[in-house]
């Protein structure tokens, strides 16, 4: 894990290669992580894999979660994993909610990472973000005509209640 | 390459669409392959999941804390302990909480006797799938046995809902540290048994050797871990390279293997259930004495004889059962090494008393996306015995 | 009418007279009446039908790695109740035991395989997550496979141990054979207070049961 001074060193090294790209940083609980530009998105990633010193080549994990009622609403986490220092560090991109019955949307970062593609479809299943460029973008789980994202945080859990006859006869 | 048979000059193969699944016998649970057929040869391989899909995720943002760990415990169904360990990990890690070290050696010895169970169930029906069909019967009667130890310390054969935050639920009883012995070193005589059944058969060296074979780089790109990398040469393990629970103290190996195809793959399990037993025997020699859950009380539940004489205690034991525990706003993600791979656990905490996300990386699920690479342009036998090499567990694929 | 029980001595000999062509009147009735016993046909089938049922192997998820992968091994054995046969066809099996959840993907294809088996045919939900929804009340678990398909015989655990799954099947073998278990209504006579899911043979209930049942629904849907 690099430490808290070893993440702005990192923050400054893509400011000065790709300036504009990161955000903010947010070093929390010993965890890492650099939240970026949702359009800048694959020039940090490819950074990250790419430069010399920081080889965080393997994607452990592309994740999706709704902060709802924060806004911007979705958080895009990409693990990454630097398997010779053995090191993670987080890139968070935060999407907004564009409204009625448009889906949020990020580049997909399939070229740069094929583990991403059954993950990608995952996101794109459970909370509707549209990654563009995917190949293959469908739902993976969820039966294909499905209509809804049940992950996000305003789709019910559902499930049926279950009625007690005694007690239905017996207290009204 | 395989190419198809001509037996007639004029003869031409058509590419036949077949569906395998999702009930199948050689599926390892509801899978479903929409497979492209030349002949005998796979032209294009395409998994359909989400058979099994249960929505756990989305169920667990309705419960509290503690009581989201019976529901992540029945994703990946055969290595049930790991779930509980990636999920209290993570909790324990947002609350800053520390757990002793006897919970952190009884994590460890379950989390590996779960190992073992998880790589015997794993040879038991693949070895079935092969047409070996003596070996279901030898695992699954060690498999027993681990259950039977499973079942003195938490009550239950399977989903033992044992881990909690802080710990572990209740103290080993008197005899299973002698059980558990006994278990440990009578494991790898069985372990040689099964080898000698299996390792130098020819027939299952002609079905293993050389079949189902993927790069390491291209392994890497797709984000395999566990055994399948490691058979493919590359020596990346979690509980070597981030030290968590016991393992930094105690001594073990990590078999790799050369060439990564699917008799390597059958030789790194079967090698990791021998390392997996030494490290059980190793828990029990240094398992400390001391308490076996943390103290901390905003967090873990009192000892029941301290609830009719202390009003506190009560207090906090109401508390946690009835709303759990509050954590303040934070993510955390961490992972640890499941038979399959890396497990890895993200929750979201938003300062209530449920958690707001919890989402979990899955090793089945991101393994499957190499299934292509391994079954394309060979056999459907092959196929097949690539499948059962692959080892995916569709609870933890579809969640 | 009773058979008097013969020391084996003078059944022996009674043996060799009827080989040698012997045996008259009397003796020649006794005879046959100590070795051939006379039933229904109905019965027969029922007690053949329970003894050898061909179970499909069918396993969604947690319960299939105790049933049908663990009660067909060595400790549990299935086979000493004749059910050793376990085919993977629909069209050659007669019992389908739906271990684990159903989800919404899987529940059409669970039906379609419940369609394929031939009569006389007979499903038995294991676990509490094919039973009912189990733990799962959510958005893609069918809350019991009851909701598509008629279940003859439930079973419940999260998973249910290897032995209450064979405590249930010889419950199952006896509802084939005609008599089935009643259970805790026998011993506290309380019978009456079922409710029945519809579908499948033998599944009608008695008139204080229907009774029961249509004032249940009325209740429900108000």
């Amino acid at each position: 894990m690099p430490d808290a001074p070893g993440l702005e060193l990192i923050r400054g090294e893509i400011e000065r290669d790709r300036p504009g790209a990161v955000l903010a940083t947010s070093f929390d609980r010993g965890q890492a992580a650099l939240i970026a530009d949702p359009e800048r998105i694959l020039d940090v990633l490819a950074w990250l894999r790419d430069e010399p010193g920081h080889r965080y080549d393997f994607l452990s994990s592309l994740h999706v979660a709704d902060y709802l009622p924060a806004e911007p609403r979705f958080g895009v986490h990409y693990e990454l994993i630097n398997r010779d220092r053995v090191e993670r560090v987080r890139v968070k991109a935060m999407l907004a909610d564009p409204g009625d019955d448009a889906l949020p949307a990020i580049d997909s970062c399939v070229d740069l990472f094929p583990t991403a593609n059954f993950q990608e479809r995952e996101a794109f299943d459970f909370f509707g973000i549209e990654f563009r460029g995917h190949p293959e973008l469908t739902r993976i789980l969820l039966p294909d005509d499905y209509v809804g994202w049940p992950q996000r945080r305003d789709f019910p859990v559902g499930g049926e209640p279950v009625t007690f006859t005694y007690n239905e006869r017996n207290y009204g | 390459m395989a190419e198809p048979a001509d037996l007639l000059d004029d003869r031409t193969q058509e590419v036949m669409t077949v569906n395998i699944g999702p009930h199948h016998p050689a599926t390892h649970g509801v899978l479903r392959l929409v497979v492209d057929l030349e002949g005998e040869l796979v032209r294009e391989l395409a998994p359909v999941i989400g058979y099994v899909h249960t929505g756990i995720e989305k169920s667990c943002e309705d419960k509290s804390y503690w009581k989201v760990i019976p529901f992540v415990e029945r994703m990946d169904y055969v290595s049930y302990f790991f779930q509980m360990e990636a999920y209290c990990g993570a909790v324990e890690r947002l609350v800053d909480l520390e757990i002793p070290p006897r919970a952190k050696y009884l994590r460890t010895l379950f989390l590996e006797l779960n190992r073992i169970h998880s790589h015997l169930v794993w040879l038991g029906t693949t070895a079935l799938d092969l047409g070996a069909i003596s070996m279901l019967w030898y695992c699954f009667r060690e498999r027993d046995k681990i259950l039977d130890l499973f079942e003195m310390a938490a009550g239950q054969r399977m989903h033992t809902r044992y881990f909690q935050v802080g710990g572990v639920i209740e103290d080993i009883p008197l005899g299973f540290e002698e059980k558990c012995r006994k278990f440990a070193e009578e494991m790898p005589v069985r372990v040689g048994q099964y080898e000698a059944l299996l390792d130098r058969n020819e027939v299952f060296l002609q079905r293993t050797k050389g079949v189902g074979t993927v790069e390491r780089e291209r392994l890497l790109e797709l984000g395999v871990t566990g055994p399948l990398l490691r058979a493919a040469g590359e020596p990346w393990d979690l509980r070597k390279a981030f030290d968590y629970l016991a393992y930094p103290e105690l001594d073990f190996k990590i078999p790799v293997g050369t060439v990564g195809d699917n008799y390597d793959r059958y030789r790194v399990r079967v090698a990791e259930m021998v390392e997996s037993a030494r490290i059980v025997a190793q828990c029990l020699d240094k398992l400390p004495d001391g308490p076996f859950i943390a103290d901390d009380r905003k967090y873990v539940l009192p000892p029941r004889s301290e609830l009719p004489t202390s009003m506190e205690s009560l207090i906090h034991h109401f508390k946690l059962v009835t709303e759990g525990f509050r954590v303040g706003p934070g993510e955390v993600y961490y992972s640890i090494e499941s038979p399959r791979g890396e497990l890895g656990c993200f929750v979201l905490a938003d300062g209530s008393a449920k958690p707001a996300r919890v989402h979990f990386r899955d090793p089945s699920f991101v393994n499957l996306q190499s299934f292509r690479d391994m079954a394309v342009d060979s056999y459907i036998a092959d196929m097949i015995c690539s499948l059962g090499m692959l080892d995916p567990i569709l609870g933890g694929v579809d969640r | 009418m009773e058979v008097e029980r013969r020391t084996l001595r003078s059944k022996q000999l009674s043996a060799r007279d009827m080989l040698r062509g012997d045996l008259e009147g009397e003796d020649l009735e006794r005879y046959v009446e100590e070795r051939v016993v006379t039933t229904t046909f109905e019965r027969m089938q029922n007690w053949a039908r329970s003894n050898s049922i061909f179970p499909l192997t069918f396993g969604l998820a947690c319960c299939a790695i105790e049933a049908p992968i663990s009660i067909v091994t060595a400790r549990y054995d299935l086979a000493r109740f004749g059910a050793e046969a376990l085919r993977a066809s629909p069209r050659q099996a007669d019992m389908i035991i739906l271990s684990g959840r159903v989800s919404i993907k899987m529940a059409p294809v669970v039906r379609r395989l419940y369609d394929q088996m031939l009569e006389p045919k007979w499903a038995v939900s294991m676990g509490a997550c094919s039973s009912s929804g189990g733990m799962f009340s959510n958005y893609a678990v069918v809350q019991g496979a009851d909701k598509f398909m008629p279940i003859d015989l439930h079973i419940p655990g999260c998973p249910p141990r290897p032995e209450a799954v064979l405590y249930g099947f010889t419950k199952l073998q006896r509802k084939i054979q005609g008599n089935p278990d009643q259970g805790w209504r026998a011993r506290y006579d309380a019978h009456g207070t079922e409710e029945w899911a519809r579908g499948g043979p033998r599944s009608e209930p008695s008139a204080e049961a229907a009774a029961a049942y249509e004032e249940a629904r009325e209740l429900a849907r108000a």
